[in-house]
């Protein structure tokens, strides 16, 4: 059989789609195991809520302190990420939202030095200090990321012109985002969330009889809060209109209930939704009425498939990712915001690495984890925040 | 298609990135070559099993962690930066440049944090050998790290392995290897942890000379004034070699660069390196007064470091803004270089090719879009200049570029003296007497790090106005912001910045006083 042209290009253009699919899929990934790993953050919203002593606060900043770095790097790699196979979308949502990234990224800066300088003799500033900008890292970093998350449904008033150089529209660049209840749900279903996890974590992961206590009953205080928050933007999110696209001719318009459709259309989605909530309420469910370690492990699961099918929600089947409410014309998908076949195809070669990475994690975690965290341990000399 | 570029953005812009990368380079260098360092020590604990070596290790352990945290503080920011301040650049080369950023990240930084762990929490937990591999991996790890990136802007001095798609209007990649094994990039990666490794032994030296005019931790000083001087003679001479092949890179991509070193108004034949000078303050293009006021050259070195021929043309500002003079293309033919006015017109010609094309193909007018892509291709290697109106603004800040080659040039052969003078007396158990050099030796700390930040000078300011040598300028890479809020963004950083940096100095001073005996807290 002989190719025309014609075919010729379809089968290019069909690869790319796929590339772009996965490395959606990448992305989407990376956004759920980063939602997960903000334990850490809501952790240290808990410091005073959960340890009364300085030793039992000394006890919950070492246990987070040996994973903030995770949190961290995959925020970084996120970015990095996004940025090599979605370069438009981070132009135009970092250089427009300009002041919602920049507090992210000055709570994230503040929190990179606390843990190592919060016990170190003459810090400066005081542990109360650093303390306080653990605080402000877990309350800013958890609320505006989910914020952002958030407009990837309720969308932001940019615009893109024909030299792809896009400008941001919105009036208070970013900050508007924060006064739309829709994104702010979310926010705040992020921040509880956070907090819940970061309880199940410690509970797994500090031998403390107190501590333990103290987390049983902030858990049910937080999971509260956490469930009225999600549930308000999920089923909000199921009645909205949504940004669709013609595959056909590109042109970007609203269409009724366009989540919703997409959960019908593509049912493994919806699977993958429904299992991921039911995990998350199973390992909290479970921690408040037994006597157990091991919620983290549900709900942290739980957390990676829901955050992992939210985005799959908002980037596939023909939707417009990251929606312009401006100018409809001007919304970013995943097809027009992508890098080139190549750069998509090399960065995929490197994605393998990926599993490979994850196991050597895996496995130098486990040499040095394999116990929980305990008061005897604070004593030893070794390295302690 | 930028219709009017606010000049206030654009240099808070530059002062915003100026500023948060010295800083993020005040901590990175000292990570880049303790980090093998220590892993010399530990080696050598695991090798001798003696408990001295341990100590050593852990104590300059503590150090490391201290600044590696500031490290991190101050690096997330750059790369979020690209979005927030520079986002037409990150579309303009997203398709490239996020490229070694993403591997970076799955490379190098999970690979550093995992060992990070290990190495501070591992001791009492992991074998011998398995603590020694993660400080080796921790050491290579933020290597790599300095890989991707340095890679990335050496593809930002010299862009390769790319072509211009029209269609998204953007660069896209055609050849990673080209990209990654770019002369440039290979040579700035070498030359950048080079003086990263002379920069920490310089630190450790400095550091141990402290205690000995203290006497105190004599045998810890002692081990590792030995381990760092001899790691430290060995990478300066590399230091110079590396050195020398970013001067011969630079000559050859990046020749307006070049003339601002050495602050060469007018070119000749068989040029000399001036050891020391000042050019002339106020200096412009014709304005028939000397380049220097004074200077003091060594002939002809110059035209063999830039072309490795003693006699060889090296073109200074005024001849690159006029044009006029022949050279070598990179097929070794002979060419005329052209005026930085013709530049400009052959540039505006691309643009308006471009919009011309953009035009064409809605219309589908065949003879319109191939007229115009030919127009483009023609002129494309100029694209940058059609941004510029004024000839002389392609020329970099003359007096800076200078002055901060020559003090870092000044500095390494300084550095070389010291580290073959501290060799010979420390084998010959007289270092401790001479307590002169011992101070010299402390307070020549800061200077390795004044090196290493004019490095970065000479490499960032004397490519302006490129962001992307001559594709982008840096006024058409901004994002389109309001420039007060860029000013307050600054502000914050410099505070936040410097409030951290106070810490920092404090804790890390504390730290070396108490020394290696009271743990590792
Ligand atoms: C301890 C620090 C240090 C020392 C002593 C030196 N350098 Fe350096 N130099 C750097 C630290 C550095 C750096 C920070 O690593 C830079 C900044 C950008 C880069 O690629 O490396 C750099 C850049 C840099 C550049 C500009 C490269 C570019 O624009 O891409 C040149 C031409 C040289 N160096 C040449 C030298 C020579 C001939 C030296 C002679 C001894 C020397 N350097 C010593
Ligand atoms: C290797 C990665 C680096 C990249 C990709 C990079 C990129 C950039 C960009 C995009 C700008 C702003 C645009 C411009 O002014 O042209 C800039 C400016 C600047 N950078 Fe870098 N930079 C890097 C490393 C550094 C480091 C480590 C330092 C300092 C130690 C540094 C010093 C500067 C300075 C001083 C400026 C301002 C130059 C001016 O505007 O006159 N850069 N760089
Ligand atoms: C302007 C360009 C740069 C960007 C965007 C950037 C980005 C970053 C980020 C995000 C981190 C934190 C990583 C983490 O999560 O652990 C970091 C740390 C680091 N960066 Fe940079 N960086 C730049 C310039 C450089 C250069 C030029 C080098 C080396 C040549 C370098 C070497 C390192 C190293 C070794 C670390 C580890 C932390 C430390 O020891 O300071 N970076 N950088």
């Amino acid at each position: 059989m002989d190719l025309t042209k014609e075919d010729i290009n379809m089968l290019e253009s069909i690869s790319h789609l796929l590339l772009q699919q996965y490395w959606w899929i990448i992305i989407s990934l990376l956004g759920a195991i980063l939602v997960f790993l903000l334990f850490v953050q809501g952790g240290q919203t808990l410091i005073y809520t959960l340890g009364k002593t300085e030793l039992e606060r000394r006890l919950i900043v070492n246990s987070l302190g040996r994973k903030w770095e995770f949190t961290f790097t995959t925020l970084v790699t996120f970015g990095g990420a996004f940025f090599a196979s979605f370069p438009l979308f981070y132009s135009t949502s970092f250089g427009g939202a300009y002041w919602v990234w920049m507090l992210i990224l000055f709570a994230f800066i503040i929190q990179a030095i606390s843990y190592e300088y919060r016990s170190k003799p003459n810090n400066f500033l005081g542990a109360k200090t650093y303390e306080s900008f653990l605080f402000i890292n877990g309350v800013i970093g958890t609320i505006f990321l989910g914020i952002v998350v958030a407009t990837f449904f309720t969308g932001s008033d940019f615009s893109v012109n024909e030299m792809n150089f896009s400008k941001w529209e919105g009036a208070a660049m970013g900050l508007e985002l924060v006064l739309n209840p829709h994104n702010l749900s979310l926010g705040l279903a992020v921040l509880f969330l956070s907090r819940v996890l970061a309880i199940l974590y410690f509970m797994n992961n500090i031998e403390d009889e107190n501590i333990f206590i103290r987390s049983k009953k902030q858990l049910i205080i937080n999971a509260i809060p956490f469930l009225v928050f999600f549930l308000v933007f999920v089923i909000w999110l199921m009645f909205i209109d949504g940004f669709a696209y013609d595959p056909v001719s590109k042109n970007v318009s609203y269409e009724s209930y366009k989540y919703l459709h997409n959960f019908l259309q593509m049912p493994l989605v919806l699977i993958i939704f429904l299992v991921g909530v039911v995990l998350v309420l199973f390992g909290i469910g479970k921690s408040i009425l037994k006597v157990c370690t091991n919620g983290i492990w549900y709900s942290g699961i739980g957390t990676i498939l829901t955050v992992f099918a939210l985005f799959l929600l908002a980037g596939f089947n023909n939707t417009a990712f990251y929606p312009s409410t401006f100018d409809l014309q001007s919304s970013l998908t995943i097809e027009n915001a992508s890098s080139s076949k190549y750069t998509l195809k090399a960065m995929s070669y490197v994605s393998l690495m990926v599993p490979f990475v994850i196991a050597y994690i895996w496995y130098t975690w486990k040499l040095i984890n394999n116990k929980k965290i305990d008061a005897k341990e604070m004593e030893e000399d070794i390295h302690i925040y | 298609m930028i219709e009017h570029i606010d000049s206030a953005l654009v240099n808070w812009s530059r002062a915003q990135f100026a500023l948060t990368a010295l800083y993020h380079w005040l901590f990175v260098p000292l990570t880049l070559g303790i980090t093998f360092i220590i892993a010399f020590m530990e080696t050598l604990y695991v090798k001798t099993g003696d408990p001295e070596w341990k100590k050593i290790t852990k104590f300059w352990m503590t150090l490391f962690g201290i600044n590696f945290a500031i490290g991190v503080a101050t690096g997330i920011i750059l790369e979020f930066e690209f979005g927030t301040n520079w986002s037409n650049y990150s579309w303009f080369v997203g398709d490239i440049f996020g490229a070694p950023l993403a591997i970076e990240g799955i490379m190098a930084f999970f690979m550093e944090s995992t060992f990070i762990a290990v190495m501070f929490f591992g001791w009492n937990k992991v074998s011998k050998k398995f603590h020694l591999l993660s400080t080796w991996l921790v050491a290579i790890g933020s290597n790599l790290s300095a890989l991707w990136i340095l890679v990335a802007n050496g593809w930002m001095q010299n862009p390769v392995g790319m072509h211009f798609n029209l269609d998204t209007a953007r660069n896209e990649m055609l050849d990673f290897w080209e990209v990654l094994f770019s002369p440039i990039a290979i040579n700035k990666f070498l030359h950048t942890i080079t003086s990263s490794y002379v920069l920490a032994s310089i630190f450790v030296i400095g550091v141990s000379a402290w205690y000995l005019l203290k006497g105190r931790e004599l045998l810890l000083a002692k081990r590792s004034i030995i381990i760092a001087s001899i790691f430290g003679l060995l990478s300066s001479l590399f230091l110079i070699y590396t050195g020398d092949g970013s001067a011969y890179q630079v000559a050859q991509k990046q020749p307006m660069k070049l003339a601002a070193m050495e602050g060469l108004y007018e070119g000749s034949e068989g040029a000399g390196l001036i050891l020391f000078g000042m050019p002339t303050p106020g200096k412009q293009i014709n304005d028939g007064k000397d380049d220097y006021v004074f200077k003091f050259e060594i002939p002809k070195l110059l035209s063999v470091l830039g072309y490795r021929n003693a006699d060889a043309f090296v073109p200074g500002v005024k001849d690159i803004v006029e044009g006029g003079f022949e050279y070598e293309d990179v097929n070794g033919e002979t060419q005329l270089a052209i005026s930085a006015l013709e530049k400009i017109e052959k540039g505006k010609l691309a643009i308006s090719a471009l919009s011309e094309y953009k035009k064409a193909k809605e219309v589908k007018n065949i003879g319109l879009l191939e007229e115009s892509l030919k127009i483009f291709r023609e002129n494309f290697k100029f694209f940058g200049y059609g941004f510029l109106n004024d000839p002389n603004s392609i020329i970099p800040n003359v007096p800076i570029t200078f002055y901060s080659f020559h003090l870092m040039v000044g500095l390494g052969f300084y550095f070389i003296f010291l580290f073959i003078a501290v060799i010979i007396l420390i084998f010959r158990e007289k270092l401790i007497e001479k307590k002169w050099l011992l101070r010299i030796l402390v307070f020549t700390i800061p200077l390795a790090f004044i090196a290493s930040l004019s490095g970065w000078v000479v490499a960032e300011v004397g490519r302006q106005p490129w962001t992307i040598q001559d594709l982008l300028p840096t006024v058409a890479s901004v994002s389109q912001i309001d420039a007060s809020a860029v000013q307050i963004t600054f502000w914050l950083f410099t505070v936040v910045f410097t409030v951290l940096l106070i810490g920092e100095l404090k804790i890390m001073f504390k730290q070396i006083k108490i020394g290696p005996n009271e743990g590792g807290h």
